[in-house]
């Protein structure tokens, strides 16, 4: 029982923090038709930012907070130079140019961290067992995740549904000639958003960066997961994002927790312990397999084009 | 005219370079170069099979790497299992591609645009992950072949020269194949698909299942590839499966001219011998690399091919 809630739980924080990531995504993706390979580099540079900056300003909060900001302003600088000349080109031209972002990223980071990974250490204060139920205490810094995740979803939500910005998102995503003609600066509100998609995804990175080690490359693998998830949610779906990663990152974690066992009662146990992790990693791309079999566009397309 | 002169004259010469390099390399005893371009001339093979399908079938896959691994894994598996011969090796390989590539062609074809882009590469994950978890052959760490696939009498492929060339006669007979395919009445269907598909099934042609045969016929030869490499490399692992990898086959096709016959041999020449260049120069190549990519992009519409059209017409 303890288990399961546990483990309930951190599918629930995982998946909140695939879809930080995914959301980015896909809102770059909805609005301006970009597909961004290097998304899972600027989760990468929040995780790196928050690992310096907690180190130079003593404090993990403060630390959070600038590598934030920083990758604000790394990805409204990528925007403003680089990807706002690939908006109307063909998505295999976003593919290559933002492929080679990723060749770009993993190497900086290198020349200017070095290959070690770094590590985050948190403060005492988020280390600590958190009663949740009677009985059954889960850690602190997750918890603490879970909340972050949820309140900006939240706002995220609020804010393309309820404010004037928001509404001109939903519109830029719908039509982007119309709001052009309609005399909206198209220009800033892409950088704005692109700005804002870099981020949710630094956001993400930083706040899992306590928990893995931060490495070069460790946004490649979960840049996949993005989207699988945006895939499966339907491109350029908020709502489909969040309910995609949850599920996403529920299977992950479930299917890594307890398929061994399941496995070990049908096969003997050393196949089944090694057949688990392939196919508990494999859970998730059969997901999409099966959804886009169903239905291709993904179970919540947000706009036919 | 004049600008189809200078791309063909370019093809050429770089035909002439591939064909008289082992002779350079015996003649400069630079034993490394011959290494160098027989990886070289197998990533060409599995571009070129790209190729056939992005740039002439209009379908993107993101997961072709798929098949350098199911054919390196179906060699290194029967030489592990004790069956050496290629005569059995190759074919298992092709077949287990081609296989592979009917499965995920069918599955994947009911997507279009970015969606086709995803499933290719989701499903190439899943190759992934299943390799990872053969602890019979290795798992995560790869599997070493001993022995390199056994086709006596024939041809050696321990004798570096002779598998050069047995790779060279593979890529260029891919080619003439692609060529082939191309202009005949199947592959003017398949490139009327990627053109506007709504009317050539308006005129009642199977739309998908043109397409699916043409997505098998690529897989296979990329499988060719595979089976080739894990000989050039004596070893296979989960790694040639990674998604970065099909990226790299990508790049490939497009920095050399999608759609054209030998751009992909020119992508691949290029970026790899680019990749080597810089990476002598500097430990951080790819700091290079990757903005170069963008430029590329940015700049040079229709790849090399593209830009040697464009001096041409000059």
């Amino acid at each position: 029982m303890l288990l399961v809630v546990e483990q309930f739980l951190n599918g629930l924080q995982f998946g909140l923090l695939l879809f930080l990531l995914a959301a980015g995504l896909t809102l770059v993706f909805g609005i301006m038709d970009l597909v961004n390979l290097a998304h899972g580099s600027l989760y990468m540079m929040g995780a790196y930012f928050a690992a310096t900056f907690a180190a130079w300003t003593g404090s993990f909060l403060l630390g959070a907070l600038l590598a934030l900001g920083a990758t604000l302003v790394l990805g409204i600088v990528l925007e403003m130079s680089a990807l706002r000349h690939l908006y109307g080109r063909d998505h295999l031209d976003h593919v290559l140019a933002t492929f080679g972002l990723i060749l770009f990223f993993n190497e900086a980071v290198r020349l200017i961290w070095g290959p070690a990974g770094l590590a985050l250490p948190l403060p005492g204060w988020l280390t600590v067992p958190v009663p949740i139920l009677p009985g059954i205490h889960y850690p602190a810094y997750r918890l603490a995740i879970i909340i972050v995740a949820l309140l900006v979803a939240l706002l995220l939500y609020l804010g393309v549904m309820r404010t004037r910005i928001g509404m001109l998102i939903r519109a830029g995503a719908s039509n982007r000639e119309m709001i052009g003609a309609l005399g909206i600066n198209i220009k800033l509100l892409y950088t704005l958003v692109f700005g804002l998609g870099a981020a949710l995804a630094g956001l993400a990175g930083l706040m899992q960066a306590p928990i893995l080690t931060v490495q070069i490359g460790m946004g490649e693998n979960i840049l996949i997961l993005a989207f699988v998830i945006i895939v499966i949610g339907g491109i350029g779906s908020i709502r489909g994002a969040f309910l995609a990663a949850i599920f996403v990152g529920m299977i992950d974690t479930l299917g890594r927790a307890f398929l061994p066992n399941l496995l070990r009662q049908v096969l003997s146990g050393a196949a089944a312990s090694t057949a688990a992790p392939a196919l508990s990693s494999m859970l998730i791309y059969l997901l999409m397999a099966i959804v886009l079999v169903v239905r291709p566009e993904g179970l919540f397309p947000a706009n036919r084009r | 005219m004049k600008s189809l002169n200078v791309s063909k004259a370019v093809t050429a010469l770089m035909l002439a370079g591939l064909v008289l390099l082992p002779l350079y390399s015996y003649l400069s005893g630079n034993i490394f170069i011959l290494t160098l371009f027989t990886r070289i001339v197998i990533l060409a093979l599995a571009a070129a099979s790209l190729n056939l399908i992005m740039g002439f079938g209009g379908m993107m896959s993101f997961g072709h790497a798929a098949y350098l691994g199911i054919g390196g894994y179906a060699v290194g598996m029967l030489a592990q299992e004790g069956i050496g011969s290629g005569w059995i090796q190759f074919p298992v390989a092709l077949a287990a591609s081609a296989t592979y590539a009917l499965v995920i062609g069918a599955l994947s074809l009911r997507t279009r645009g970015v969606y086709f882009i995803m499933i290719t590469l989701a499903f190439a994950q899943m190759a992934y992950y299943v390799a990872s978890g053969l602890a019979r052959y290795g798992g995560d760490d790869g599997l070493t072949v001993y022995k390199r696939s056994d086709f006596s009498g024939l041809i050696n492929l321990s004798n570096r020269t002779q598998f050069y060339y047995l790779c060279l006669g593979c890529l260029l007979g891919v080619i003439f194949l692609i060529w082939r395919i191309v202009n005949s009445r199947f592959g003017l269907v398949v490139q009327g698909l990627r053109s506007n598909e709504q009317r050539m099934q308006a005129i009642g042609f199977p739309a998908k299942r043109y397409q699916l045969v043409c997505f098998v016929i690529s897989g296979t030869m990329c499988g060719l590839a595979g089976a080739l490499l894990a000989n050039n490399t004596d070893f296979v692992s989960p790694a040639v499966m990674y998604w970065t990898r099909s990226g790299d086959l990508m790049v490939m096709v497009i920095l050399g001219g999608m759609g054209t016959l030998f751009g992909p041999v020119m992508g691949s020449v290029v970026y790899l011998l680019l990749e080597e260049f810089l990476s002598q120069i500097t430990e951080y190549w790819a700091l290079i690399m990757g903005p170069l990519l963008l430029l590329i992009v940015l700049f040079g519409r229709g790849g090399i091919m593209g830009l040697l059209g464009r001096i041409g017409r000059g």
